[in-house]
């Protein structure tokens, strides 16, 4: 077989094929890219190249609007492998000593009296990114905040340290525990709505969520609402503000109540 | 008798016995996600199973059937031994070896990224390290089937390649073609991140990689099927091919226009451009086209064959046909269920219609009628007709062989139509868990439990197949004669050149997925900024 006799236009195969075939690609890419991008009544181009380079996925605006920032203060916090590797005994001690200060709310041990979350055992890449986020003004609380503000880097990887080494102890007001409501074992698939362990412990735990069991009812229902109504805003891509806008406050109550009554040890022992 | 009897049985029954443990899982995953069943509260039992499930379905047992098969349609269409028997048994072992590596870390639960790969999500490296050596393996049986082919050419020069060799090669080089696209996400990107050598990973870059490969993959595992229509059933049922012409144009445009249109599967993503999409979704019309010759030819077979046994009438004819025969069986239900799949498969590629069963269960009720269907049937049928030639035994029983085929035709029509049905009233694919109690699914309850139903009978039939080919096994020696292909109604005596080589059709192939691919690869891959970090199964 030579490959003169059939990549020649006089093979009738050959020049039908490459007709059809490039005349069908150069029809659809001026169809695609010239025709149906100004049938979009939506869309303004600055001129036939801009639609073109729209159709083609360039990631530019060439009518260029101003961006200016709209909306909240979002979580700038970064947590790279080394940020909290394996803290020093020195570490945690200073961060014991800088926790003096947390007590008045979170108590000597980590556990709360006062409608505070307990701290004692949380997951330090929680206590970290929270930390940072007062810090930055993507979460605000009126007595947390002052806290927060002049912390360094060293000092909330130091309180990380020291609060995910306290061991987890049972609340300060311990509730008879309840059995789990549905939207903590099943979520609500339809809506949207994972499983809450499935982030928060008891299935798995992802990176900066941290445990509930034992935390203040009032505490976690309050927080729900907030990110329910976008008055908290510092979970990543509203991770946590999806999920709450979709639960029904009966649900918020049930799963605040529960989570509140469950003890801190079956929390698993991974982080 | 085959003279490869054995290579060709270890392929095969590789192939079976895989395919029998994933469609326990499959009938599995339908009955705990159905309202007969509670909850398994650990969604990632249902993942792992998923992924085993997929990668067997989707990788290890088509990839396995072609492969025997073509050994088969080599020895036996060509009339020469097989170059390279060595080689071949080479190939098998790497399959063999891959899908045991790739399977333990997903049964270890450290590999539940599903079969298309998921990245950013990134699980155990010998997973991935095992769906190569099972594509390496089957690259193996590409290049024996172009030598072999490549040989027989000197030995016969100018002489028309015998149909079924040259629909075997063709779906050979379509595999080698499209495999590289998953191939290179796997060791460009992911593998690289499995290891630990990077942390961050182009996840639009990888899902482009990945639809290269995945529509084409579908025909590749198409072809096994379509051979079987042209030349196994209507030798089968008394019958000759109508075309031998219509065929090899039937595979050329396979091979041609399966390439450039796998973005109908990046419809809903962002880092492809609305013109490729276009250009993709209208490419991927074109592929109706070599299966409606092939509908047509094979009708057109089909009834040649009901009137040598003296059928009448415009449609008469039809009671004519064997319909005793299980090839005859097995073909009229493929074809009703490829029709229905089809008819499906509009809407898919529609880049407006599309939006409306994205990722949706109708998408896996779409691919189980074809694929679980038209085409699995059909690999039954090659196995039901290659058995005796491959055992020296005639099969136990043609009742029962008629009614594995029966369960699994009835077994797939009540699993996917109703698949289909959930799927257009907006039920997500995918997910381990659907809380039947809520009003907004409530009502879908009674159509999943039909399709759960449906999966046990074709779990049933699944099982039956198995046994008869055991069974085969051990039956009475008999003499099968030789294994022969249809012959056509005209004598091929010469085929266009054209027609009997590839290389037209290759450089076709390259070509449109340089024009239709080109442009958004080269943009993603060479923009710094479109990385995300990865995210390892299990990590904290
Ligand atoms: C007893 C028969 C079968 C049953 C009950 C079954 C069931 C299932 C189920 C429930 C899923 C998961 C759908 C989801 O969660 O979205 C699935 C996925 C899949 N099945 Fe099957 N299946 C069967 C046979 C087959 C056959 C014969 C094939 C192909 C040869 C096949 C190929 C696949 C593939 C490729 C997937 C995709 C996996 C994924 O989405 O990651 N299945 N099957
Ligand atoms: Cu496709």
């Amino acid at each position: 077989m030579s490959a003169r006799e059939l990549f020649t236009f006089r093979n009738p195969y050959f020049s039908a094929a490459v007709g059809l075939a490039g005349g069908l690609f150069v029809v659809t890419a001026v169809v695609g890219f010239i025709v149906l991008p100004y049938a979009q009544k939506d869309l303004q181009f600055a001129g036939l190249w801009d639609a073109i380079c729209s159709a083609a996925g360039l990631p530019q605006r060439a009518a260029s609007v101003p961006t200016a920032r709209v909306g909240p203060h979002l979580s700038e916090a970064v947590l790279t492998p080394t940020t909290l590797a394996s803290p020093s005994q020195e570490s945690i001690g200073r961060g014991a000593t800088l926790a003096q200060r947390c007590a008045i709310c979170h108590g000597p041990t980590g556990i709360s009296r006062a409608d505070s979350p307990n701290l004692a055992g949380q997951y330090a890449a929680v206590i970290y990114k929270e930390l940072v986020d007062f810090r930055a003004g993507a979460r605000t609380n009126a007595v947390m905040s002052p806290f927060a503000v002049n912390l360094t880097d060293q000092e909330i990887a130091d309180l990380a340290a020291y609060y995910a080494y306290l061991p987890r102890l049972p609340a300060y007001h311990p509730t008879p525990q309840l059995p789990k409501p549905r939207i903590v074992i099943y979520g609500a698939p339809v809506r949207g709505i994972a499983p809450c362990g499935a982030c928060h412990g008891s299935l798995d735990n992802k990176t900066g969520s941290p445990w509930l069991e034992g935390q203040s009812e009032t505490y976690m229902k309050a927080q729900l609402q907030a990110f329910a109504a976008s008055r908290r805003t510092n979970d990543i891509s509203q991770q946590m503000r999806n999920v709450a806008r979709a639960m029904t406050p009966r649900e918020i109550d049930e799963a605040a109540a529960y989570y509140a009554s469950q003890p801190p040890e079956i929390v698993k022992a991974t982080d | 008798m085959l003279v490869n009897r054995k290579l060709i049985l270890a392929h095969f029954w590789f192939a079976f016995a895989v395919f029998g443990l994933a469609l326990c899982l499959g009938a599995w995953q339908m009955f705990v996600r159905s309202p007969l069943y509670t909850w398994i509260s650990n969604p990632e039992w249902y993942y792992r199973s998923l992924t085993a499930h997929g990668t067997v379905m989707g990788y290890v047992f088509p990839t396995l059937v072609a492969m025997g098969f073509g050994y088969a349609i080599s020895e036996s269409a060509l009339k020469q031994p097989l170059v390279g028997l060595r080689w071949a048994w080479g190939g098998f072992w790497l399959i063999v070896a891959g899908a045991v590596m790739a399977m333990v870390p997903v049964a270890l639960g450290r590999a539940s990224v599903l079969y298309t790969f998921y990245p950013p999500l990134i699980g155990n490296a010998f997973y991935y390290i095992g769906v190569v050596l099972v594509v390496v393996g089957s690259w193996v049986w590409v290049a024996l089937m172009s030598i072999n082919l490549r040989v027989w050419r000197r030995a016969h020069p100018g002489e028309p390649v015998p149909l079924a060799m040259f629909a075997n090669v063709a779906g050979s080089y379509l595999w080698a073609w499209t495999a590289v696209g998953a191939a290179l996400e796997l060791l460009l990107q992911i593998i690289p991140v499995a290891l630990g050598l990077k942390t961050t990973i182009d996840a639009g870059l990888a899902r482009v990689f990945f639809s290269w490969t995945l529509h084409a993959i579908v025909y590749f595992w198409l072809m096994p099927t379509y051979i079987a229509y042209y030349t196994i059933v209507p030798r089968a049922i008394g019958g000759r091919l109508y075309s031998d012409t219509m065929a090899r144009i039937s595979f050329i445009l396979f091979l041609v226009v399966a390439m450039p249109i796998g973005m109908h599967h990046t419809f809903a993503d962002p880092q492809v451009g609305a013109g490729f999409k276009f250009i993709h979704s209208t490419f991927t019309a074109l592929v109706a086209l070599p299966t409606l010759l092939t509908v047509f030819t094979i009708c057109a077979s089909v009834e040649i064959a009901a009137r040598l046994r003296g059928g009448r009438g415009p449609f008469g004819w039809i009671s004519a046909l064997p319909w005793q025969n299980p090839i005859m069986l097995a073909v009229a239900f493929s074809f009703v269920l490829l029709g229905f799949g089809g008819a499906g498969g509009l809407i898919n590629m529609s880049y407006q219609l599309d939006a409306t069963i994205h990722n949706t269960q109708w998408i896996t009720g779409h691919f189980h009628l074809i694929f679980g269907g038209a085409i699995v049937i059909m690999y039954f049928a090659i196995a039901y007709d290659l058995w005796p030639h491959l055992t020296g035994r005639a099969l136990p029983s043609l009742a029962l062989v008629r009614t594995q085929l029966w369960l699994w035709f009835v077994g797939m029509i009540v699993t996917t139509f109703p698949w289909h049905w959930v799927g257009i009233l907006g039920m997500p694919r995918r997910m381990a868990y659907y809380d039947y109690s809520d009003p907004a699914i409530a009502p879908q309850a009674f159509s999943v439990t039909l399709s759960a139903i449906g999966a046990f009978v074709l779990l049933i039939s699944g099982l039956l197949f198995l046994v008869i080919l055991a069974r085969g096994m051990r039956q009475g020696a008999t003499d099968a004669g030789v294994w022969r292909f249809s012959v056509p109604v005209h004598p091929v005596r010469a085929v266009p050149l054209a027609l009997n080589s590839y290389a037209i059709w290759v450089a076709l192939m390259i070509g449109l997925t340089v024009t239709n691919y080109g442009y958004p690869i080269l943009t993603l891959a060479t923009r710094a900024d479109t990385s995300v970090p990865a995210i390892y199964v299990g990590a904290q």
